[in-house]
């Protein structure tokens, strides 16, 4: 394949026949008409002019024009193919095709655009566009253009594609490029004529260990009965690839959604699990997290060269915002009821319904954007064909750095240690000459803006609206008393097993038997541990 | 939505309360005669907000636009807003409260099957009439309920009709995917019996259901891609109600979804919805409606002009459940003056047969089955928001509320 061809650069139609005999005739002819039609840029042009009007018809002329625009293999064919897919193409009423900038296609004179309107596409034009495009693009000098147009290929694929890309894998110098060209040649191969190219594209297909392969080739199964056999073994050998690939997938969301439950839950492991305040407000604390990343973008988005970072920023604005509700909401309230459960609970349940009903009143009861940044958009390929999104992978990260930040905190800082100091001997630590209530005050505050800086990212997943909070309320205790209360061990392992676990039931149970049955789960799991999986031992836990 | 002004954040959270406030202060120049009151029961907070509010905002609306008008038989016609909050038993309590305590004579509201199914035991023991104003999965007919949105033949099935059809793409799978309640479990229920009649087998039908105000759908999107890989052409039904459609469409675009390999074409989300979410990866995605805002005419363009000037904002989109809202009020003020009485009983006699040239472009008509014929566009979204019209059927439709697809039914059709 790579003989010859491959010194001369291969401007197109400019390669020759590549030398050795095996080459199918049919091929050799088409490649010979090719460079015939470039030859004759008469006949070429009438063909280009005779495609054009199609694309002022209905849906089904667009698409059949678009297919002969596609194989002409005109230089003219390519920016009437873009203006189209970039909605800039325009038609008349009597049937003229308008470039951009009012330019008639057939003459490339200027025209009168004043009466023209835009061409539309529905998608099967969308999917005869790709074709077309993908293999006017073959010869692209841009690298990334070729492999695009590769895969659109190998989506669009037909018979007719077999020479084009076998001349495109001899000039290719990128190996990525000419692995996806490769692929897309075998998929082409797969409808073409030739039965010994089509059991090499089956045995390659099934060696990619690709989704789109696999319908691929089953696809092809129904057509050739008698190549079943080798189908099965290569679609086989793709369903093990993906079925590896497939738990790694499932292992991703579980985290992802534990590292979200992780986040919902840590401020609650301060709060309810060192502080012991059953806080049903916190909830109420995630949202005003979310409602804070919102106020700064909406700030941010006046200064161009500030919106990019609107994101990072908002994560010390939220924890800031939450944290002073906090300290608001234990100096006013809660400090007057240590020691009385029951009451904490239902007035902080209270306190979360006033600050729902404010914010719908200060921002309205429709849900508010929160714009991801274009570094948070799309999945990345992991190697081994892993497909994970970004916004999960970005939140996980973060989730990871909330906790370094919070056990630092603790750990390491004066106010952590005077915070332990209170916990564990409340009498003792005052004659230390500790301010128990400001430390009071200060870890309070301190889950809350944890809490605040989840809003950060739940903005990113979620609808940010007024009860955005009452989702994560429920599911934050429960990692908390599941993985044991006080413990942050317990809340990380906890917030992990309970994604994972979700995540591995979903598929089988749906998404809303999934969650009844970890309910169950942990409900069954605390009438046998009832301290949850890391409980604390000594003296503290007693009391 | 991105772009609400204040202003409309004030209506928001004052609307109810000033309506309630302003009532028993008006002293109208109109006519003799007291008011009449027209009840507004839509969710202005909770899950289903995000598409109710509109509807409240359509209803106050036509008020407005019938009092300008000199009123219905010379009275003035009188809103009473509250808000069930997305809380289906709230529903049939606040249904009692604008019955009994605001004795109203015509009720606009419901969205979610759910909600309707919760007040229709309501409207039938104190004999109000609703008008409710969105598609829904039919097999119901009540004498109190005028329904001004499409019936399944009027919207689902025409939709997947379109999906296998060449131009849809020819899909040969179908991936249903809902909110677990009972509109979506109906319609599916009826497009299983509609795709085993059109051949298409069990294991080439997928079925998912969330619960309202899902947010990971990671999961069940990866499913869908992965049940698209068994080499027939895949196509995507939602009957996903509420903002969960939000978290849906962000992991379609982050899973790098094209609408070209996998089609999605909604039933419940339209222009309102696409207005808090980035449509730009989603372009090509279906709905399959009885209206878009991209409906060209004069009823449409007078439609969207008494919208956004009442609004106040040239930029808010309308619906269609809002064209069914403004459908079935115009209708109910022609039946009360043709009636020439707001009495419950004598209105329901004049509706049936009232015709409209509505906004969708087509004349509608109420049929005796207390649904109207309507007919059917699937829409493209595109880049701005708005869609694309590119199928449509010829003529109105008229509703066949059972479904010859529900066996159990089918025998109670007119």
């Amino acid at each position: 394949m790579r003989t010859g061809a491959a010194e001369h650069g291969g401007g197109a139609g400019g390669f020759p026949a590549p030398p050795f005999l095996k080459v199918d005739m049919r091929q050799l002819l088409l490649a010979l008409g090719l460079m015939l039609w470039l030859a004759l840029p008469a006949r070429a042009q009438d063909a280009f002019t005779a495609a054009l009007p199609g694309l002022a018809g209905g849906f089904s002329d667009i698409a059949t024009s678009v297919e002969q625009l596609g194989v002409l293999g005109d230089p003219r064919a390519l920016p009437v193919l873009r203006a189209l897919q970039e909605g800039r193409l325009q038609r008349t009423a009597d049937g003229r095709v308008l470039l951009p900038g009012g330019i008639d296609a057939a003459t490339g004179q200027a025209a009168d655009a004043a009466a023209a309107e835009t061409v539309r596409l529905n998608n099967r034009v969308r999917q005869a566009l790709r074709g077309a495009l993908g293999r006017l693009q073959l010869v692209s000098p841009d690298a990334a253009e070729r492999g695009a147009a590769a895969e659109a290929i190998f989506r669009a694929r037909s018979a007719e594609d077999v020479p084009l890309l076998q001349a495109a894998i001899a000039r290719e110098a990128d190996a990525g490029v000419r692995a996806k060209m490769v692929l897309a040649l075998a998929a082409a191969q797969l409808v073409a004529p030739d039965e010994e190219a089509k059991r090499a594209a089956v045995a390659r297909l099934g060696a990619a260990g690709a989704a789109e392969a696999r319908a691929l080739l089953l696809e092809a199964r129904a057509s050739n009965p008698d190549m079943a056999t080798a189908i099965d073994v290569s679609v086989a050998t793709i369903d093990r690839a993906l079925s590896i690939r497939r738990a790694a997938e499932t292992l991703f969301q579980g985290l992802s959604l534990g590292s979200v439950l992780l986040l919902a839950a840590l401020g609650l492991a301060v709060t309810f699990g060192v502080m012991g305040v059953i806080n049903m407000a916190h909830g109420e604390f995630v949202m005003l997290g979310a409602y804070a990343t919102f106020v700064v973008q909406e700030a941010c988005r006046g200064t161009p060269w500030l919106a990019p970072w609107s994101l990072p920023l908002s994560v010390p604005a939220a924890f800031l915002v939450a944290a002073a509700a906090g300290a608001v909401l234990e100096r006013g309230l809660i400090r007057h009821l240590y020691g009385r459960p029951l009451e904490t609970l239902l007035m902080t349940f209270g306190v979360g319904m006033i600050l729902q009903q404010a914010v719908r009143v200060a921002f309205g009861a429709q849900n508010r954007e929160v714009i991801s940044p274009a570094w948070m958009q799309g999945t990345l390929m992991l190697p081994g064909g892993v497909a994970v999104t970004q916004n999960r992978l970005w939140i996980i990260v973060f989730g990871i750095a909330v906790l370094l930040l919070v056990v630092a905190a603790i750990r390491f800082t004066r106010f952590g240690l005077e915070m332990r100091a209170v916990v564990q001997n409340r009498r003792i630590a005052a004659t230390m000459g500790i301010r128990t209530g400001r430390v009071d005050a200060l870890t309070f505050a301190f889950g809350s803006g944890i809490a605040g800086m989840a809003g950060v990212a739940v903005s990113q997943i979620d609808n940010v609206s007024p009860n955005l909070g009452t989702g994560y309320i429920i599911d934050s205790f429960m990692v908390v008393v599941f993985g044991g209360v006080g413990s942050l061990t317990g809340t990380l392992v906890g917030a992990l097993t309970l994604g994972v676990v979700n995540k591995v039931l979903e598929p089988y149970a749906g998404a809303v038997l999934a969650k009844v049955f970890v309910l169950v789960a942990i409900m069954l799991f605390i009438q046998r541990r009832p301290r949850g999986l890391f409980a604390l031992k000594g003296r503290a836990a007693e009391s | 939505m991105t772009a609400t002004s204040p202003t409309m954040t004030r209506r928001v959270a004052l609307g109810g309360l000033g309506a309630a406030l302003a009532m028993p202060a008006l002293r109208p120049a109109f006519g003799q005669g007291t008011p009449i009151k027209v009840g507004v029961l839509h969710s202005l907070s909770g899950t289903m907000a995000i598409s109710e509010t509109a509807l409240r905002d359509t209803v106050l609306m036509m008020v407005d636009w019938v009092n300008a008008k000199g009123g219905v038989m010379g009275r003035k016609v009188e809103a009473v807003v509250v808000d069930p909050a997305s809380n289906w038993p709230l529903f049939a309590e606040k249904a009692r409260e604008l019955l009994q305590v605001h004795k109203v004579d015509a009720t606009f509201g419901c969205w979610t099957s759910v909600s309707r199914k919760s007040v229709l035991p309501v409207f039938e023991e104190l004999n109000g009439m609703l008008f409710y104003p969105v598609q829904y999965e039919g097999e119901e007919e009540s004498r109190n309920i005028f329904y001004t949105g499409a019936a399944p033949n009027q919207q689902a099935i025409p939709a997947v009709e379109y999906l296998m059809s060449e131009d849809g793409g020819g899909a040969k799978r179908i991936a249903l995917l809902g909110t677990d309640y009972v509109y979506p479990r109906t319609t599916n229920r009826i497009l299983r019996g509609f795709l085993k009649s059109k051949g298409i087998g069990e294991g080439d039908v997928m079925e998912e259901y969330t619960p309202f105000g899902h947010s990971d759908w990671q999961g069940i999107v990866a499913r869908v891609k992965r049940f698209a890989s068994e080499g027939k052409k895949t196509a995507i039904v939602s009957t996903i109600n509420g903002d969960a459609n939000v978290p849906f469409y962000r992991e379609l675009g982050n899973q790098g979804i094209k609408a070209e390999d996998l089609p999605c074409v909604a039933f419940s989300v339209g222009e309102e919805e696409l207005a808090g979410i980035d449509t730009r990866p989603l372009v090509g995605h279906l709905a399959a409606w009885n209206y878009f805002m991209s409906v060209p005419g004069t009823p449409n363009a007078e439609f969207k002009q008494l919208w956004q000037s009442y609004i106040k904002n040239p930029r808010r989109v309308t619906n269609d459940p809002m064209e069914a809202t403004y459908t079935g009020f115009r209708m109910w003020t022609q039946a009360v003056e043709k009636a020439r009485s707001t009495k419950v009983d004598d209105v329901r006699a004049a509706m049936i047969g009232q015709k409209l040239m509505a906004p969708c472009g087509y004349e509608e008509e109420m049929l005796p089955n207390h649904h109207l014929s309507k007919p059917v566009l699937i829409g493209e979204v595109q880049a701005d928001g708005q869609f694309n019209i590119v199928w449509k059927t010829p003529n109105a439709v008229k509703a066949e509320n059972w479904s010859p697809f529900i066996p159990e039914n089918a025998n109670r059709r007119r």
